[in-house]
């Protein structure tokens, strides 16, 4: 296959382990908490999954059983972490950074206790190939493509289409933007809050569970999944708060991210070792350009939810 | 036609700690009819209509609609039985068009279909003579559409009781003609009409009854028509209680802060202060009476160089002491005529009088040095910043609603909230905490400031301890003007005297003192001369001496048809 369509199909499989991160820190965000717990929630999702996998990865249970299993295991763990986060902040209304920042700390950690306890043979040589149906067998970089990326595609899709066009999705704004007035009007605050945070903090261990078992499938994956934590958050600027904006903006960020490794294939270009970390840094330079572009142009629909970061009480006036 | 009562209230009473808010108030509201409920600040109305509208519940007494007794525990439960209100600050989410505020948290069957939605909100709007277009987002509307928007709100959830809190205070007066019309409409529909509000002219422009509240209590409901502004002032204010303040005469009173032509406009291009205009002198306290929000909080502000003007003066009066005679501005004559209105004085301070003497002895003295005079520095405070505004010793002890939000550090102890204002003094980037230390054992003496120790926050003490830290700190500074909005606001009758005693003796060194105040007894009792605000205009300037409660109260309330010309 054409080197650049590899190129290209190599991003948007790396890019999902960001559309997952990414669309559960918005569906977060749009409820009016920044969670920057996370890079260890999806650690965590990583490790629940590969917990599962690791009990029944080398049982005669059907495939599509093992598939689900994971990937449920995964969520349970993440959205667990979710939960959590959102008792501290809901309903003990604690510092969302603090608290965020706390859980990234506990997740990276623990996951990595379970991961150095797990047996790659078992949770990643067999399942590994079970993800990534339907070409798991091909050769090319179309081999990382599984059920998990077009689930990713899926997601943000179906979070577009709740956030807005649906009426959950104008209540869980108007939460983030005002919870005053969605108070106001009947709307239950701290259901939605909670709500909007586990399900967005399951979807988010998603694709750390997607990154160690389908995308790296190397027993190394997870010692680099922290970092691409926080670039799902930083995309979430990217993306502007729209969860369907985030497959593009993974994939920028995943062309970028994988750029260094195949512009070498480019004759007029001399990657040297000095320069490769250079570009290596292209992601985070795009993305602090992004954010210098977006406070400028200052439009009110690019704007982060009014009430982000501030905890609600309602008798607090 | 006998009239359908749509509203009861009975016995309703509500407190908040030991402070009766409502007391036993009894009101009834009829179907098709447009009630106004008139009051001072602070004498419940907004509290008895949350009560209605689900925000607050009630201590004691009923509430019945449609002769069925209910109980009304949140906005959604008033909702079902058809009360809303719109509040004064708006429920609004910016970001949302019109439609989507509209419907948000009304459960509907069927899919959520934006276009229906609209179209409902248009034939609402038609019905009454709205004008709005359901997808124009919140953030670019102005205040009359945003309250359009938030009447329709509630009318879409099928109200037939609206309550609307001081509908107008942030209205144009043609847009006010046009919620009047609304309204009138909505009663011809058979809806009740509660609104509340202390402008008169309103009350007896659009209402068909009048109940008036004071401190708490339902004093009467009258019908509109059989009864004029005299008269409602006089149930609203009250008799004039007498609070026994040592008031003194002012003790030569001088020019010490002139403003001239002051505008001032908002962020959204309303004018919150048009033409004021006005003297403070020292030695003489300068009352502002005025409804709350008719811009007391913006006069102050600009004054001390927080807000930036539109137009105006400030003109600041900076006494300064002992300058000696010289002949290079003033003529051998003119000294002489000013020598004889004893306008200067000689280094003991005795009168100097030219009396009997010759041209040349009188020039003698005066080259020598010795014969002195007081000159003020006049010194516009618009050139200059916050800062140095407070190092001319313009003082601003400011009580906003939260007493901790402008003027103390509510997490730090008395000793280094004395220090916010010394901070630039010590040596080299040390900060010295001697003074600062020894000034909050002064204060916590002197005014009996009941504190665990002088590191303790400053939240943690009660309303009065806090007030008087802040107002001990700022007359330590010994300023020039001190301005004091609401200092006594929520304090005891103690505290409070402590306040009035250290304004006066401020009053006494010859400061001028600016004091915004909401008790009109105390305005009265405390002040000199009393400037009434009215909307951001100055609608009079008073003696306190000699006017009564009831002027003041119609100078506060009533409109200023003036304003209506040039609008």
């Amino acid at each position: 296959m054409n080197i650049w369509l590899n190129f290209l199909i190599d991003s948007l499989a790396f890019g999902a382990t960001f559309i997952y991160g990414s669309t559960g820190e918005i569906l977060t965000e749009k409820a009016g908490h920044l969670n920057l717990g996370i890079p260890g929630i999806m650690c965590m999702g990583g490790a629940g999954g590969v917990m599962m996998l690791n009990l029944i990865g080398k049982s005669s249970l059907p495939p599509v059983l093992i598939v689900v299993l994971g990937i449920l295991s995964a969520l349970l763990m993440s959205g667990l972490m979710g939960l959590i986060y959102s008792f501290m902040t809901v309903t003990l209304r604690a510092n969302q950074n603090v608290t965020g920042l706390a859980l990234t700390t506990f997740g990276v950690g623990l996951m990595k206790v379970i991961m150095s306890k797990m047996n790659a043979t078992v949770y990643l040589v067999g399942p590994k190939m079970l993800y990534r149906w339907p070409f798991a067998y091909r050769q090319d970089s179309l081999q990382c493509l599984g059920v998990l990326f077009f689930l990713a595609i899926v997601v943000a899709i179906a979070a577009s289409w709740v956030l807005f066009r649906t009426k959950v999705g104008l209540h869980l704004r108007a939460v983030g933007e005002n919870p005053a007035t969605a108070d106001a009007v009947g709307i239950n605050v701290n259901r939605y809050k909670y709500a909007a945070t586990i399900i967005g903090s399951s979807i988010a261990g998603l694709g750390g569970f997607y990154y160690i078992i389908d995308y790296m499938a190397s027993q190394e994956a997870y010692l680099s999944l922290e970092a691409f934590g926080w670039l799902s958050i930083a995309l979430v600027i990217f993306a502007l708060w729209r969860p369907h904006m985030t497959i593009i903006g993974s994939t920028v960020f995943g062309f970028l991210f994988s750029c260094s490794s195949y512009i070498t294939n480019i004759d007029w270009i001399h990657v040297t070792m000095a320069t490769k970390p250079l570009l290596k840094m292209l992601p985070y330079v795009v993305t602090v350009l992004v954010l210098i572009i977006s406070s400028i142009r200052n439009k009110r629909e690019n704007q982060p939810p009014s009430s982000l970061g501030l905890s609600y009480f309602r008798e607090d006036r | 036609m006998e009239k359908q009562l749509a509203l009861q209230m009975r016995g309703i009473t509500k407190r908040f700690g030991p402070v009766v808010a409502n007391d036993h108030v009894d009101l009834d509201v009829y179907e098709g009819e447009i009630l106004a409920i008139l009051g001072e600040n602070g004498c419940g109305k907004t509290t008895l209509m949350n009560m209605i509208s689900g925000i607050y519940f009630p201590d004691e007494g009923k509430i019945f609609v449609d002769g069925h007794e209910v109980v009304i525990r949140s906005p959604k439960d008033a909702f079902q039985h058809g009360i809303g209100m719109i509040h004064q600050h708006f429920k609004l989410v910016d970001l949302f068009t019109a439609a989507e505020n509209i419907v948000l948290g009304v459960k509907e069957e069927g899919r959520y279909n934006l276009k229906a939605i609209n179209a409902k909100v248009a034939q609402i709007a038609e019905k009454y003579g709205f004008h709005i277009d359901p997808q124009k987002k919140i953030y670019d509307m102005s205040v009359s559409e945003k309250q359009t928007v938030e009447i329709i709100k509630v009318l879409y959830r099928g109200a037939d009781i609206l309550i609307l809190d001081e509908p107008t205070a942030v209205l144009t007066p043609q847009e006010i003609d046009k919620l009047f019309q609304v309204l009138r409409r909505m009663k011809a529909d058979g809806k009740s009409i509660i609104i509340i509000t202390h402008k008169l002219n309103e009350v007896l422009a659009v209402s068909d009854r009048v109940a008036i509240l004071r401190k708490g209590e339902h004093i009467a409901t009258v019908n509109t028509a059989e009864t004029n502004e005299a008269q409602l002032t006089e149930m609203m204010v009250g008799k004039k209680v007498d609070l026994n303040i040592d008031r003194e005469l002012p003790r030569s009173p001088a020019p010490r802060l002139v403003v001239e032509g002051l505008n001032l406009d908002d962020s959204e291009g309303l004018h919150v202060l048009r033409d004021i205009s006005f003297t403070a002198n020292g030695g003489e306290i300068l009352g502002i009476a005025g409804i709350a929000g008719s811009g007391q909080r913006e006069l102050l502000e600009s004054i001390a160089g927080l807000q930036p003007l539109k137009s105006g003066k400030i003109i600041f009066h900076n006494p300064k002491k002992d300058k000696p005679v010289t002949f290079f501005h003033k003529s051998m004559k003119r000294v002489k005529e000013l020598g004889a209105q004893g306008a200067f004085h000689d280094r003991q301070g005795k009168p100097v009088s030219f009396d009997g003497m010759a041209t040349g002895a009188v020039r003698k003295w005066v080259e020598s040095g010795d014969v002195l005079f007081k000159e003020d520095e006049i010194i516009d405070l618009r050139d200059k910043t916050p800062l140095q505004i407070r190092e001319l010793g313009v003082r601003l002890s400011f009580v906003p609603e939260d007493r901790l939000g402008m003027g103390l550090v509510g997490s730090m102890g008395i000793t280094d909230n004395m220090m916010l204002r010394s901070y630039r003094k010590g040596h080299a980037g040390f900060l010295d905490r001697k003074k600062p230390r020894a000034l909050a054992d002064e204060i916590i003496h002197e005014l009996e400031v009941v504190t665990p120790g002088v590191n303790t926050p400053v939240r943690r003490l009660s309303g009065g301890n806090v007030q008087k830290v802040l107002v001990g700190r700022e007359i330590a500074f010994a300023p020039k003007v001190l301005m004091a909005a609401y200092p006594v606001r929520g304090l005891d009758i103690n505290s409070s005297y402590t306040i009035y005693h250290l304004l006066n003796k401020q009053k006494e060194n010859g400061v001028a003192v600016i004091f915004v105040g909401e008790d009109l007894d105390v305005l009265l009792a405390l002040c000199d001369r009393i400037l009434v605000i009215n909307s951001g205009s100055i609608t009079g300037l008073v003696d306190a001496r000699t006017v009564t409660k009831e002027e003041i109260g119609l100078l506060m309330t009533r409109t200023d048809y003036a304003r209506k010309e040039d609008a």
